[in-house]
Formats: C-alpha cells, sequence, structure tokens
C-alpha cells in the first residue's frame, strides 16, 4: 500500500516537472513560459516530496517537507511577478498572437511605477 | 517491482531528460529573461532530483540541502529581477 501511493505520488509529480520542461522549451512567449514554470513545477516537486514524507514517515521529516513545500508555494508566485513585471519594463516582447495586453499605455518607459496621469500630472507640477 | 528500482530506473532518467530539454531552452533562449526562468526551473528540478535521490539512499539529510537549493533559487530570480529592471537589460 505505501509503496503504490509513493510510486503514485512520484510518478504524478514528475509527469508535471516533465511536462513543465516541454513547456518551457515549446512555449513561444516569455510571459507563457513563466506561467508554465511557476505552476507545474511547482506542483510537481510538491507531489514529489509528498512521496518522500510518505516513504520516511517520520514527523521531523514530514515537517522538514511541508516546510519545504510551503516554501516553494510561497516564492515561486512572488519570484514569477518579480521577474514578469521587471522584463514587461525592460520591453520584452509579447507574442504576436496575444489577444490584448492590460498594461498597454499605462506606463511610460522612465517613469514605470506611475501611472501616465501621475507622470502628466508631476510634469505639470514641476512648471508651476 | 521494488520502489527502489522503479526510482532508479524510470524516475530519475525522466528527471534527467526534464533537466536536459530545460537546458536547451537555457542555451538558446533568445533574450536574458528567458535564460532566467529555465534557470529557476533547473533549480527547482534540481529540488526533486535530491529528493528523489534521498529516498534511493535512504538519507533524509538530503532535504535540508534541498530546502537551501529552493532558497538559493529564489534568491538568484529576485536578484535578476533586480538587475533586469535598474539596467533595462532585455
Amino acid at each position: 500500500m505505501t509503496d503504490a501511493l509513493i510510486i503514485g505520488f512520484s510518478s504524478l509529480g514528475t509527469l508535471f516537472i516533465f511536462l513543465a520542461a516541454v513547456g518551457v522549451l515549446r512555449m513561444p512567449d516569455l510571459y507563457l513560459r513563466i506561467s508554465v514554470t511557476t505552476k507545474a513545477a511547482t506542483l510537481g516537486i510538491s507531489l514529489v516530496l509528498i512521496a518522500v514524507a510518505i516513504y520516511f514517515d517520520d514527523l521531523s521529516i514530514t515537517t522538514r517537507v511541508s516546510a519545504i513545500v510551503v516554501f516553494m508555494f510561497l516564492t515561486a508566485p512572488v519570484g514569477a511577478h518579480m521577474l514578469g513585471r521587471a522584463s514587461y519594463f525592460a520591453g520584452v516582447q509579447l507574442w504576436v498572437k496575444t489577444r490584448h495586453d492590460d498594461l498597454k499605455g499605462k506606463y511610460t518607459p522612465n517613469h514605470h511605477l506611475h501611472s501616465k496621469e501621475e507622470v502628466d500630472r508631476d510634469e505639470e507640477e514641476a512648471l508651476k | 517491482m521494488s520502489v527502489h528500482n522503479y526510482l532508479y530506473f524510470i524516475i530519475l532518467p525522466v528527471l534527467m531528460l526534464s533537466v536536459l530539454i530545460i537546458f536547451t531552452r537555457f542555451l538558446k533562449g533568445p533574450r536574458l529573461s528567458d535564460r532566467i526562468v529555465s534557470f529557476d526551473l533547473l533549480i527547482t528540478t534540481g529540488v526533486g532530483i535530491i529528493a528523489v535521490y534521498s529516498i534511493i539512499t535512504n538519507q533524509p539529510p538530503f532535504l535540508d540541502i534541498a530546502l537551501i537549493m529552493a532558497l538559493i533559487g529564489f534568491l538568484g530570480t529576485v536578484a535578476f529581477a533586480f538587475y533586469i529592471e535598474k539596467t533595462k537589460k532585455k
């Protein structure tokens, strides 16, 4: 029974990691690649680590494993968001077939922390 | 088929194949951002390989190294994102 659980969880996790690898190679765009990395790989790692926790069946190891899983679940979206944001402001192009871009026209290249209206207002105040 | 044989002959080769596929993207990646994404995925897959290896060798201390590796991967991604944002390098 335990063996079947270990084999099942590790197989599922490895399948997800493999799909993430294929996705990162085949996706046409940086942002789609980030999307694949942050979802599929996190799920796959969590399943493999659950298999490890079932195999050792020890409280200290289960605690360690859940620490890693919680850490991955917390950091993967943060890192992906920071990277996507920085790449967007650095001018990485979207895929040609992208339907719409929510951030288009809302930011200016040099004042990327503010919206365009705020930048215009700041410049008007500076002129006064 | 025992768990050890299954992990050694099926799971580890598939993970190694994933690492090779990700590494081709790391070499091809047209921009710096693509390379950082694949680097992050390489580190994540490395955590998985270490976890499987700790089952095969029956050595739980490997999991500590997996935790540290996940931490370093996150710090590397954040540092590279900061670098891209400051230098506006694609």
